[in-house]
């Protein structure tokens, strides 16, 4: 069968019932590995370190760049002051998880407070608060972490606010879009007559109906969030020694790319894993909650 | 269209104005200054410093400061470089080509690659290729940039040694194909996240148009299927495009950045480290300000080539 004779097929029987289900079947599936991709995450990272014999910060001289496998109970080797990188994985893994979810959770609540305020109020509030949005997506996003994070006494705290102040733009934009819709619904104008406040009819009546995008949106910012973690600390600015992150073991791991690369491709490889896991979830629950967001 | 131009013109105005206020206020807001670096000098006293304060205006009121350099900046004055004293726009100039050299030519694979696994993902639909198309985009999109960098070093640079770890060129060759043999990697590290976008969109641009009635009609008329696919399915799916390109700017701005870094690539986005690392805050902000309007810039264009291409859309 030819390219073309295929493309024929597909458009002449667009019910191949079958292969829907297949497709709807291994999307779901996709899902449900991110999801336990993420579940191993959490649960090696938070009871990991209690299990695990090696301390984080144990230094040991006498066993530098231990190789992966090759060193006893050092499966995963040890770094450039012979730690165990398994242990410091997992301590890294509590960090840059932590810093994720937080940073999403600030994130969603500012972008549905400023998306829900525009989209109810419009006029003048409306315009001035997504102009504003508009103008932070200006950015590229990198460039405004750094700028932000470079001037801040980098902490826990002050990274984690620093990743929302440049993640909630998307879920204000969804938020808004929803909202502005939905005013106008029957239920919303119901409401309204009846004599509910503002703040009533925002966040009682219409912002529970909004909640399946704000769902999916805040997913992928996890997703997001670690990565930009691992960015912005990977460049210096972050999460800063002794504490542990994926990002910041990535830091100077390039040197020794040529003596000891499980440095660098392990801690990368988790930010990847958990990553992919968030944005499948994300995707799952797209498909799940509201399919006309399907782009694909 | 002029009526569109002009609306859209000062829009972008206003946004202008706003990111150079949040980008002001962002940088001048927080602790710790230009000033911190002259307190390294041996022997620097408190009175010292405040001359130089002085001199260098940072001791006047905020406002007064953006004003100052907002006035300047409109007239094409953009400062000079705390660091060397070079014009702002010089120092932009003199690192812009190695950044627009590896995002051209990672948009340029990007945009070739992209296009070809979306077609090939939209007309076997549901065939394992598709599934893998899915699937590598999305852990395309979860990759850290740079840590795709560092296993193309271990990979190609260290294991291999087929391509050089970094740099723009080998001191005392700089022939052309050794330029191309510097660009290669960074290119397509660079270019991996913009596959995956561009491969989506383009697979469910193909999958709208495969069911047009021109394309029906093409059929009909027995036009041989690939001229179908390339003429008729292919050329109107690339339109819609034309807008994911303007979109994908910023994106591709951010992505150099970090390329840059791990490739030790002296363009735009290394100039941006360091210059955040010394505090100098003309700088700063002339890529802040320059890099908004390349964005913008991208908007605009998408927006008209858009309209251009194709004689359905009426902007106005």
């Amino acid at each position: 069968m030819t390219e073309a004779t295929d493309i024929a097929a597909t458009v002449a029987r667009p019910s191949r019932a079958r292969s829907r289900a297949l497709a709807r079947f291994v999307r779901h599936r996709l899902a449900l590995f991110g999801l336990a991709a993420i579940v191993v995450l959490v649960l090696l990272c938070a009871a990991g370190p209690y299990l695990w014999p090696y301390n984080d910060l144990r230094i040991n001289m006498r066993q530098r760049f231990a190789e992966p496998l090759l060193a006893g109970l050092h499966v995963f080797g040890t770094d450039e002051l012979g730690r165990d990188m398994l242990a410091r994985l997992m301590m890294a893994g509590r960090v840059s998880l932590t810093v994720g979810f937080a940073a999403m959770a600030i994130s969603t609540l500012v972008g549905i407070l400023v998306g829900t305020l525009a989209g109810y109020f419009g006029g003048m509030i409306g315009t001035a608060l997504m102009r504003f949005v508009d103008a932070v997506l200006c950015f590229p996003s990198i460039f405004l972490l750094l700028a932000l994070a470079a001037f801040v006494q980098p902490t826990l705290l002050s990274i984690t606010l620093v990743i929302a102040a440049t993640a909630w733009m998307e879920v204000a934009r969804v938020v808004e879009a929803q909202i502005r819709s939905l005013r106008e619904r029957d239920f919303a104008l119901a409401s309204e007559a009846l004599g509910a406040s503002d703040a009533h009819i925002m966040f009682r009546e219409l912002l529970p109906n909004a909640i399946a995008p704000i769902v999916v949106a805040s997913t992928l910012n996890v997703a997001r969030a670690i990565l930009l973690e691992a960015y912005v600390s990977y460049l210096g600015y972050g999460i800063q020694p002794p504490v542990p992150s994926w990002g910041n073991m990535l830091n100077n791991a390039q040197e020794y790319l040529v003596t000891a690369p499980w440095l660098a491709l392990l801690p990368g490889l988790l930010i990847t894993l958990a990553v992919t896991g968030f944005n499948f979830v994300g995707d799952g629950l797209r498909d799940a909650l509201d399919p006309r967001l399907d782009i694909s | 269209m002029s009526r569109f131009l002009f609306h859209r013109l000062a829009q972008y105005l206003v946004l202008l104005w706003l990111v150079s206020v949040i980008g002001f206020a962002v940088l001048h807001l927080a602790p710790g200054g230009p000033l911190a670096q002259f307190t390294l000098i041996p022997g620097m006293t408190a009175e010292q410093l405040q001359v130089i304060a002085h001199q260098m205006g940072l001791d006047r009121p905020l406002p007064v400061q953006y004003w100052e350099w907002f006035r300047r900046m409109m007239v094409g004055e953009w400062g000079r470089s705390y660091r060397d004293s070079q014009p702002v726009l010089y120092v932009i100039g003199a690192h812009l080509w190695p950044t627009l050299e590896l995002m051209l030519s990672s948009s340029v694979v990007a945009v070739l690659l992209g296009t070809w696994v979306g077609v090939l993902g939209a007309i076997r639909r549901y065939s394992v290729f598709d599934y893998l198309a899915t699937i590598g985009a999305m852990v395309a999109l979860s990759i850290p940039t740079f840590w795709f960098g560092l296993v193309f070093i271990y990979i190609f640079s260290v294991k291999l040694a087929w391509l050089p770890p970094g740099n723009l060129y080998t001191i005392g060759d700089g022939s052309f194909l050794d330029y191309a043999r510097h660009l290669i990697a960074p290119c397509l590290v660079l270019a991996l996240v913009t596959i995956a976008i561009w491969s989506r969109y383009m697979r469910a641009s193909m999958l709208e148009v495969v069911n047009q009635d021109y394309v029906r009609t093409a059929r009909a008329k027995g036009v041989p299927e690939r001229a179908v696919l390339v003429h008729h399915t292919i050329r109107n799916a690339l339109l819609p495009m034309i807008t994911i390109a303007g979109l994908q700017l910023p994106t591709l701005l951010s992505g150099a950045l970090v390329t840059e870094t791990v490739f030790t690539w002296p363009g735009m986005g290394r100039l941006f480290l360091d210059s955040i690392g010394y505090r100098d805050y003309p700088v700063v902000m002339g890529i802040l300000m320059f890099s908004a309007m390349l964005v913008l810039i991208g908007n605009l264009l998408a927006d008209l080539l858009y309209a251009v291409s194709d004689p359905r859309i009426r902007l106005d």
